[in-house]
């Protein structure tokens, strides 16, 4: 210790990178190539492909300047920014009024009414369109309903989204409405404030992010849905569904890509703003908070139940409605029940092979997608240095949630099809559609996973390496098994929606590769309505059964291990 | 542990900084910690303590300086190669494992049969009192009962310094009073060098051998529990540990000091100070004396009794002197000495600062 440490104090310290951090990197270079592959590159091809002709020349903003001197494509903004701000209103006003009474009133059957506002979840956008034909269409049930309007455009349109949006408003605002705090009810009380004024002055404000929030997730799934559109849209043109005429109906994959850069526009901007919002947003419940008990009022009770009520048959109505349809011989002619509907192998458009590959892709995106998203996201909660390249990643893994399905389809096609992609062999695979779906829901899961890993202890890790453990057996032995809740809620939610979605697959599956939400507009198309009908509802059953399956696993969990986890 | 009995230091720190972006959180510590010592690192929150103690086991290394543990530069080294156990105010138990599977989780990994970990963590979980507890989960202990889980753990692979970051900051007041003795005697019986981080200076005082006090990155001071406690190197020190009375004072000439009219003499002299400079004068109020004051005692003046307070083992007196600029003070007088003085508020009361007892600081 002669001269030596002076010497070295002089230098910055450069830390020796250990084997644990070497592993992390490169698990960290691995989730950070798949999301490139996954996102970046098909998005960018997509956007290049905006500026060629069709033999691949850049030409600047040429196809630009064609679509807006085409008033038959760009009329669709207009289209498209009206439903989707109509269906916003509507679905959001109806999931306040039911949030409130089911947080707000002591009505009965509270479980019930959550649970059936669910089931739209598990649904494909295409069933409440299918519903709705049966219900207005030319030989609809009542269709005097409508006076004479066709159901055919805007009406059904909306129609057919508020049902599909619906839980997803619901979950959000009944979130921000149930963490209410009671002191300052009691403290409004106490002041002899009127009930509405307490309304306006306490409810709102304490809900005013979640409704805010519920907006935008509303207003961005109905301005990227493709399936109620496409099933019920009529002549009236939406911009999901322009994408889809432009490629697959006029191979014009040009103007494909320029609607679909337009409609990212919106998309990415009510997803800019949702995210501003939700940095302002505080957390308004403290821990010394007294959560809000509602008291009985009959005759508040009474008009909560009635909306509730009628919301809640709406929902089982339509689910009522296709499920009767797929059973009955020939709607409206011979109304008598048969399984006839179901024998897909016999219609045009489908089979029962959609279904399995439905079955398989879901199986695939569930443990695939969930793997690596829990690991993406533990790499980049708890890894160490490598500060730039986490940034990065944790912007790749935000990005999917601000692009449309159908935009992200397309982009899949233009990148894997494209003749110099090392990758193109897994066009028109089943390995294609699996990486396509995990990346279409990988922002939610993610955050789910990222939550769920923020509530573990941060020292686990430097306890690990004190003892010489490597991270990985830790992350087995301890993160795994501890996250386990959230890991099966990313996985079952990743299986429904690899059930049910239709946009960003659509272009992308391989006649040996169909699924089932693709063979209910195959077969819409085709005519085979009923087939079409009961296709969809094979998919909510296996989404339910799914469901059923998540919520006893995590019910079995939640039992072996009461011992060691709190409350 | 003498710190100057030629031992050889078991861990050097030498000119180590740690920079957050602009922030210095440690500016140039030098510190040597010997073979079997207890360390406290103590200072209020932001100190840099906890930062210090980081760089030691490699979870956050310094910007600049380097470290040497039992001969070995570990500067540069990740954590999994240093030798450490550590403790976190949390413990980190792994919540799904039980409390045994928690101690034995080190021993997996160095190649040792079952039957030997079983054997060694039993042998721990007695050590730490919890021979019986080995089948329960982390949950179902007592925060107490943790912390000794937590303690054991980091005991198991016998390493050569333990860390311990305010360990016992989460549990309540009477537990903490216990497991400070219950960890102490510990430490003494296993001789392993230690290092705690604490805010505690009470916790400091009892446990450590040394007591090392940090404020804003750097070391105020080293030294015994008593050293801190009677010879404060700097006013920080003098106000962080203990009470103090920080009062207004002018140096005279050949070591007095001047409290206003009153003069006082301070063993430990006054030091490159001129007559006439400001000076702050400190004394414990557990030092200032009233019984057996006569007229050779040293530093004596008449006070009065402002406020009278009564805290149960002792009343705490303020007081002020009796000149035109009124110092106020504090004193800790026991229950016995205001029944047997008579001590009354708005009375006069002859106190003495004790010479050996007066610390004088320069400026105010």
């Amino acid at each position: 210790m002669a001269n030596g440490p002076q010497a070295l104090t002089a230098t910055t310290v450069k830390a020796k990178v250990s084997r644990d951090d070497w592993v992390m990197r490169g698990g960290m270079v691995v989730i950070g190539i798949y999301l490139l592959v996954a996102v970046i590159f098909p998005l960018y091809s997509l956007l290049s492909k905006s500026f060629q002709d069709e033999f691949g020349k850049f030409v600047g903003l040429a196809n630009y300047a064609e679509y807006f001197a085409t008033p038959a494509l760009f009329f669709s903004i207009n289209n498209s920014l009206t439903i989707s701000f109509t269906s916003m209103v509507i679905t959001v006003s109806l999931a306040f009024g039911y949030a409130y009474g089911l947080t707000r009133s002591c009505m009965p059957g509270k479980n019930i009414f959550k649970a059936i506002a669910l089931i739209p979840i598990l649904a494909p956008s295409l069933l409440p369109a299918i519903s709705l034909r049966y219900l207005f269409g030319a030989q609809g049930m009542i269709k005097e309903l409508l006076m004479g309007e066709s159901i055919y455009g805007p009406i059904g349109i909306v129609m057919g989204e508020v049902f599909w949006t619906f839980p997803h408003a619901l979950i959000i605002i009944l979130t921000a409405l149930s963490t209410a705090d009671a002191r300052l009810y009691e403290a409004a009380e106490s002041m002899g404030t009127s009930k509405l004024r307490t309304f306006f002055t306490v409810t709102l404000p304490g809900a005013k992010y979640g409704v805010i929030s519920a907006c935008f997730v509303v207003f961005t799934l109905v301005i990227t849905d493709f399936g109620v559109p496409k099933v019920i849209g009529g002549n009236y043109n939406v911009l999901a569904v322009d994408v889809y005429k432009q490629v697959v109906g006029q191979q014009n994959f040009q103007m494909g890509a320029v609607v679909g850069m337009v409609l990212l526009a919106p998309a990415l901007l009510a997803f800019t703003a949702d995210r501003i919002v939700q940095g302002k947003q505080v957390a308004l419940l403290s821990a010394r908070a007294v959560p809000y008990q509602p008291r009985p009022n009959k005759r508040f009770d009474l008009i909560m139940l009635t909306v509730c009520g009628i919301v809640a048959l709406t929902i089982v109505g339509l689910l009522g409605v296709a499920q009767y349809a797929s059973l009955v011989k020939l709607w409206p002619y011979n109304m008598s029940l048969t399984l006839h509907h179901y024998d897909f192998d016999l219609r045009d458009g489908g089979s029962w092979g959609a279904m399995f590959n439905s079955l398989e892709m879901a199986g695939w995106t569930a443990v695939i997608g969930t793997t690596v998203v829990f690991t993406g996201a533990y790499l980049v909660e708890k890894s160490k240095g490598f500060t730039h390249g986490r940034g990065l990643i944790q912007l790749m893994c935000m990005i999917p949630l601000a692009v449309p399905g159908i935009v992200l389809g397309l982009a899949y096609i233009f990148f894997f099809n494209h003749p110099g992609n090392p990758l193109g062999f897994m066009y028109a695979t089943m390995g294609i559609l699996v990486m396509c779906t995990i990346t279409h829901f990988y922002t939610v899961s993610h955050l789910t996973a990222v939550t769920a890993l923020k509530q573990m202890d941060p020292e686990f890790e430097a306890v690990s390496s004190s003892l010489k453990i490597p991270f990985y057996r830790t992350f087995i032995r301890v993160t795994v098994p501890v996250c386990m809740p959230a890991i099966l809620d990313i996985s079952v939610y990743l299986f429904v929606n690899a059930m049910t979605t239709v946009s960003a697959v659509i272009f992308i599956y391989s006649a040996d590769t169909q699924l089932a939400s693709v063979a209910v507009i195959n077969m819409d198309d085709a005519g085979e309505i009923a087939s079409a009908a009961a296709m969809a509802m094979m998919i909510v059953y296996t989404s339910a059964g799914m469901r059923l399956l998540h919520f006893l696993l995590t019910r079995g969990i939640a039992r072996q291990s009461q011992a060691w986890r709190k409350r | 542990m003498a710190k100057d009995n030629g031992q050889k230091p078991y861990l050097s720190i030498h000119g180590v900084t740690k920079m957050f972006g602009d922030f210095t959180a440690l500016k140039d510590i030098a510190l040597q910690v010997y073979e079997s010592e207890f360390v406290c690192f103590l200072g209020p929150s932001g100190c840099g303590k906890t930062t210090l103690l980081r760089a030691i086991a490699g979870l956050d290394i310094q910007t600049k300086g380097h470290i040497e543990q039992a001969g070995q530069d570990i500067s540069a080294l990740p954590p999994s190669e240093r030798d450490f156990g550590i403790v976190f105010q949390s413990y980190a138990l792994f919540p799904n494992l039980t409390v045994s599977k928690n101690v034995g989780y080190g021993l997996e990994n160095k190649k040792m049969n079952k039957a030997d970990v079983k054997a060694r963590v039993s042998e721990l979980l007695d050590l730490v009192s919890l021979g019986d507890q080995g089948d329960k989960y982390p949950a179902q202990l007592s925060g107490g009962q943790q912390q000794r889980v937590a303690l054991a753990r980091a005991l198991a692979t016998s390493p050569g310094l333990l860390l311990l970051d305010e360990p016992l900051s989460a549990l309540d007041a009477k537990v903490r009073v216990y497991l400070r003795h219950e960890v102490k005697q510990l430490q003494h019986k296993l001789g392993v060098t230690t290092i705690m981080v604490t805010h505690d200076q009470e916790e400091a005082l009892t446990m450590a051998d040394r007591i090392v006090v940090m404020n804003e990155g750097i070391i105020e001071q080293v030294g015994s529990p008593l050293e801190i406690y009677r010879h404060p190197a700097s006013p920080f020190v003098a106000e962080f540990v203990g009470t103090m009375n920080f009062l207004p004072g002018i140096a005279g000439n050949d070591g007095t000091v001047h409290m206003g009219k009153v003069e006082l003499h301070a063993r430990e002299g006054v030091n490159g100070l001129g007559e006439g400079d400001e000076v702050t004068i400190c004394v414990r109020p557990e030092d200032v004396i009233a019984r057996d004051i006569t007229s050779d005692t040293p530093n004596t003046f008449d006070a009065m009794v402002d406020e009278l307070e009564f805290l149960g083992s002792f009343y705490r007196a303020s007081l002020s002197t009796q000149s035109d600029d009124d110092t106020n003070f504090r004193a800790d007088f026991s229950v016995n000495l205001v029944r047997d003085l008579g001590v009354k508020e708005g009375q006069p009361l002859i106190v003495a600062f004790p010479e050996s007892r007066i610390r004088v600081f320069a400026g105010r």
